[in-house]
C-alpha cells in the first residue's frame, strides 16, 4: 500500500521547506532512517530521514522546489505498484485550493516573481485548508458576518482559529483602505533594470527576529575603548606554542563569559514580565553568510577554557558556512558577539539577539596616538566595544559595570584569572 | 454584620429552625453529650434536651434508617454524620429509601431530612478518610445536594434545607469550619438552586462549590494582576444545578475552568463540562477544562496528598490554557 511523504517541521520554527536535494531516485528503495533528501528550513539545510520503507514511487516537490508542512513531498510503497489515484487524489487536493487553472508547472514557468509568491501562499493554504481547525465560537462570528475562515490566521493551539483572531481580522478588513492611502506607498515601483528577487526562507526569519528584537526590547547602547596591546601580546605567546591559533573572537568570548559571572543580568532574558536569569553562560558568534547571517553558540563558555572554546568555534563556523548547524548549535544564546573589526568598522551598533538581552559589538583593532599618565604620546592598540542592551532586563548603571570589567579584563587578561 | 465561623453558621441554622418548629431533631453520633465530633451542636443539647438532640451508636446505616423512617412519620431530622466516609455505609438508606419514597408511593410519602456533615480531604487522613463523594450522591435521581462555602450562605442554605420537604445531602468540610465571613443578625434565607456570582468578570468563568472557592478566589485574584477578569460562580447547590447562571456567564465569557475537589471521572465538574459543551457551544472559543483530584486514593504523604488535589497552580495552568496565554 503506497503511502505519501509528508513535509514535516524539521526546525521549530519552520513552516515551509525548499527541497535542496533528493538523495534518493524514483525507483530506489529506501529503508527507515536513509536519508530521503535535504531541506532547507528557515536557518540551516537538514537531512530528511525517511521513517518508511519501501520503493520511492514517485517525487512531487522537484529539486529547488518549495513545500509547506504537511504538503505531500513524494510516494513510497511497493516496487511496481499502481499509484495512479493516489496522485490524481493528490494533484485534485492541490489544485482544487488553488483554484484550478493555475497548475504549480505553470506558476514556475512564468519569470515573474509576484506569481510565484501567490503559489507559495496558495500551497500553504492547502495543509491548512483540508480541515480548519476553530473554536465553535470563531465559526459562529465568522459565519454571522460572512467571513471565510480559510483566510483567517490561527492563533490557538494547531492554528486554531478563536475569537480574537476573527476580530483582528475583522478589524483589519473594516479599516484597509484608508490607512494604506494615508500612508505613501511603502514598495517602490520597479522600474527597468531593478531586479526583484524572492527573499530566502532564512532572510525572512533573520527579517522577523531582527524587527521583533528592535520593536520590543527598548535597544540602548554603551561604548568603551580597551587597550588590546597586552590582549595581543598574550595571544600572541600562546599561539607560538599551539599548532592551531586561537582566534581573538575565542578570546573574546572568555573575557565576556568571565564578565558575566559577576553581572548575571547580562545572561538574562525576557519573559513575560519575568526575568529569566540563567546560569550557564551560552555565548553566541554572528557569523556572515553569502546569503544571511547566523549566530553559532558555544554552550557553557564559563566553565571551558580558551583552547577548548576556540575548538568548538572553529568547528561550529565550518559548519556554519556549509549550512550545517542543527537548531541546537545556533537556538538560545543567552549573549551574543558580532565583530566586524576585520571590515574596518571602528564601532558600530548592532542589534541584540533574542532570548539573550544584550549583544557586544567589536570594531577594529586599530593603533592610536594617546597621552600617558607622564605626558608622553605613545602608541596604543586600541579596540571599541559597543555593548546594546534591552532595558526591561538590563539597566544601564549594571550594563556599564559589565562593560568596565570587561574591558578590565582585555586590558589585563590576568584578571580573569581573579 | 456579626463575623462568624462556618461551624458557627450551621449550630445557628440549626437552633433557629429546631426554636422555630419542634419537629426539627438532631442525631447522630456524639452529637449532644460531646457537643459533636466537631462542636457544630454545641449547647443544642441543653437548650432542646435528649429527645429532641440523640446521641447515637456507631451503626451509620442504622441511625440513618430511623431518621428516614422518622421523617416518614412526620418529623423533620438532621441526621449528622461524623464525616461523609461513613456515610457510605448507609448509602443503601438514602439511595433505596430516603431518595425513592416519595416516587415510589405516588406522593403519598416525603422525607424531608437533612443529612449533614464534613465532606472532603481534610488532612493526614489518608486514603479512607479523605474523600469527596458528592458525586455519587448527586448520581441518584431524588437527591437534593447543597455544598456552600460561606458561613453566609451555609447558615441560608441549611435553613432553607430544613424547611424542605425532601432529602437534602448538607456537605460541610473540616478545613471550613473555621472560615469567617459576614453573616447578618436578622432571619434571612438562601433558596436551594441558585448560584452565586462570587466575582463578577468577563474574559474567563471559573464554576466551582465548596472549600475550592478560595484556590479560584486566589487563582482569579492572580490573574487580575495579569490583567485577566475572571468570574466565578460558585453553584451552592449542586442538585438541582444552576444551569442558567452557568450558561449566562459562560456565554459571557466563552471560556470556562472547571474546580471540583471530587475525582474526575463521572464527576459533578464533567457533567457540568458536558451540559456547557452542550448548551453553549456555540459560545465557546476554547476547550473547557476540569480541574479535580486525581484520580486515585489520597496518599497519607503530605506532599502528595496535596499534590493529588486542586491547587491555585493547576487551576491558573487550566485557566492558561483556555485563555491561550
Amino acid at each position: 500500500m503506497a503511502e505519501q511523504v509528508l513535509m514535516i517541521a524539521l526546525s521549530p520554527t519552520m513552516e515551509e521547506g525548499t527541497v535542496v536535494r533528493w538523495n534518493k531516485k524514483e525507483g530506489e528503495f529506501v529503508n527507515s532512517g536513509d536519508v530521503l533528501c535535504e531541506v532547507e528550513t528557515d536557518k540551516a539545510t537538514m537531512d530528511y530521514e525517511s521513517t518508511m520503507e519501501g520503493t520511492l514511487l514517485k517525487i512531487l516537490v522537484q529539486e529547488g522546489e518549495q513545500a509547506a508542512i504537511g504538503e505531500v513531498i513524494a510516494v513510497i510503497g511497493e516496487e511496481g505498484e499502481n499509484i495512479d489515484d493516489l496522485l490524481e487524489s493528490i494533484k485534485s487536493e492541490k489544485s482544487g485550493i488553488k483554484g484550478g487553472g493555475s497548475s504549480s508547472d505553470q506558476a514556475e514557468e512564468s519569470p515573474e516573481i509576484h506569481v510565484k509568491t501567490e503559489k507559495i501562499k496558495a500551497d500553504a493554504g492547502t495543509a491548512a485548508d483540508s480541515r480548519i481547525k476553530a473554536s465553535p465560537l470563531a465559526r459562529r462570528i465568522a459565519e454571522i458576518n460572512n467571513l471565510p475562515l480559510d483566510r483567517i490566521k490561527g492563533s490557538g493551539p494547531d492554528g486554531r482559529i478563536i475569537k480574537a483572531d476573527v476580530e483582528k481580522y475583522m478589524e483589519k478588513k473594516a479599516a484597509p483602505e484608508v490607512s494604506v492611502r494615508s500612508i505613501p506607498p511603502y514598495a517602490v515601483q520597479p522600474s527597468s533594470g531593478d531586479e526583484l528577487i524572492p527573499a530566502s526562507a532564512a532572510r525572512k526569519v533573520i527579517a522577523r527576529r531582527l524587527s521583533e528584537s528592535k520593536y520590543s526590547a527598548p535597544h540602548y547602547y554603551l561604548t568603551v575603548t580597551a587597550a588590546v596591546d597586552k590582549l595581543i601580546d598574550t595571544r600572541k605567546r600562546i599561539n607560538e606554542s599551539l599548532p592551531d591559533k586561537i582566534s581573538f573572537n575565542a578570546f573574546i568570548i572568555k573575557y565576556a563569559a568571565e564578565a558575566i559571572k559577576k553581572h548575571r543580568m547580562i545572561n538574562a532574558a525576557w519573559q513575560d514580565d519575568n526575568i529569566l536569569i540563567r546560569k550557564q553562560i551560552d555565548i553566541g558568534l554572528a557569523v556572515a553568510l553569502p546569503d544571511g547571517l547566523i549566530t553559532p553558540v558555544v554552550r557553557d563558555c564559563g566553565n571551558k577554557g580558551i583552547k577548548e572554546i576556540d575548538g568548538e568555534l572553529r568547528k561550529l563556523i565550518e559548519k556554519a558556512r556549509n549550512n550545517k548547524l542543527t537548531p541546537e548549535e545556533y537556538q538560545n544564546a543567552g549573549f551574543t558577539i558580532s565583530n566586524l573589526g576585520s571590515f574596518g568598522i571602528e564601532e558600530f551598533t548592532a542589534i541584540i539577539n533574542p532570548p539573550g538581552s544584550a549583544i557586544l559589538a567589536v570594531g577594529e583593532m586599530k593603533k592610536m596616538p594617546v597621552v600617558d599618565e607622564e605626558d608622553n604620546i605613545k602608541v596604543q592598540t586600541q579596540m571599541k566595544l559597543t555593548l546594546s542592551c534591552d532595558h526591561r532586563v538590563i539597566d544601564g548603571a549594571v550594563g556599564a559595570a559589565f562593560l568596565k570589567d570587561l574591558k578590565d579584563i582585555i586590558e589585563d587578561p590576568f584578571r580573569a584569572l581573579l | 454584620m456579626a463575623v462568624i465561623t462556618f461551624r458557627e453558621a450551621i449550630r445557628q441554622a440549626m437552633d433557629e429552625e429546631m426554636a422555630r418548629d419542634e419537629r426539627v431533631i438532631l442525631m447522630g453520633e456524639e452529637v449532644g453529650e460531646y457537643d459533636g465530633a466537631y462542636k457544630v451542636s454545641q449547647g443544642l443539647l441543653d437548650k432542646y434536651g435528649e429527645k429532641r438532640v440523640i446521641d447515637t451508636p456507631i451503626t451509620e446505616a442504622g441511625f440513618t434508617g430511623i431518621g428516614i423512617g422518622a421523617a416518614m412519620a412526620g418529623l423533620r431530622p438532621i441526621v449528622e454524620w461524623m464525616t461523609f466516609n461513613f456515610s457510605l455505609l448507609a448509602y443503601d438508606q438514602v439511595v433505596n429509601n430516603a431518595a425513592k419514597m416519595r416516587h415510589m408511593s405516588g406522593g403519598q410519602l416525603s422525607v424531608p431530612i437533612v443529612f449533614r456533615g464534613p465532606n472532603g480531604p481534610a488532612e493526614y487522613l489518608s486514603s479512607q478518610h479523605s474523600q469527596a463523594l458528592q458525586s455519587i450522591y448527586a448520581h441518584a435521581p431524588g437527591l437534593i445536594v447543597v455544598a456552600p462555602a460561606t458561613p453566609y450562605d451555609a447558615k441560608g442554605l441549611l435553613k432553607s434545607s430544613i424547611r424542605n420537604d425532601n432529602p437534602v445531602l448538607f456537605l460541610e468540610a473540616e478545613l471550613m469550619y473555621s472560615w469567617k465571613g459576614e453573616v447578618p443578625e436578622e432571619e434571612y434565607l438562601i433558596p436551594l438552586g441558585k448560584a452565586d456570582i462570587k466575582r463578577e468578570g468577563k474574559d474567563i468563568t471559573f464554576i466551582t462549590y465548596s472549600k475550592p472557592l478560595r484556590l479560584v478566589e486566589q487563582a482569579a485574584q492572580q490573574l487580575a494582576d495579569m490583567g485577566v477578569d475572571a468570574e466565578i460562580v460558585d453553584l451552592r447547590t449542586i442538585k438541582p444545578l444552576d444551569e442558567e447562571a452557568v450558561y449566562q456567564s459562560v456565554r459571557k465569557t466563552n471560556r470556562c475552568v472547571i474546580v471540583d475537589e471530587t475525582w474526575p471521572f463521572a464527576s459533578v465538574a464533567t457533567h457540568i463540562g458536558w451540559l456547557i459543551s452542550k448548551n453553549c457551544f456555540d459560545y465557546l472559543d476554547a476547550p473547557i477544562e476540569v480541574v479535580t483530584s486525581e484520580d486515585v486514593p489520597m496518599p497519607y504523604n503530605h506532599t502528595l496528598e496535596l499534590a493529588v488535589q486542586p491547587s491555585v497552580e493547576k487551576i491558573l495552568d487550566a485557566a492558561k490554557k483556555v485563555l491561550y496565554i
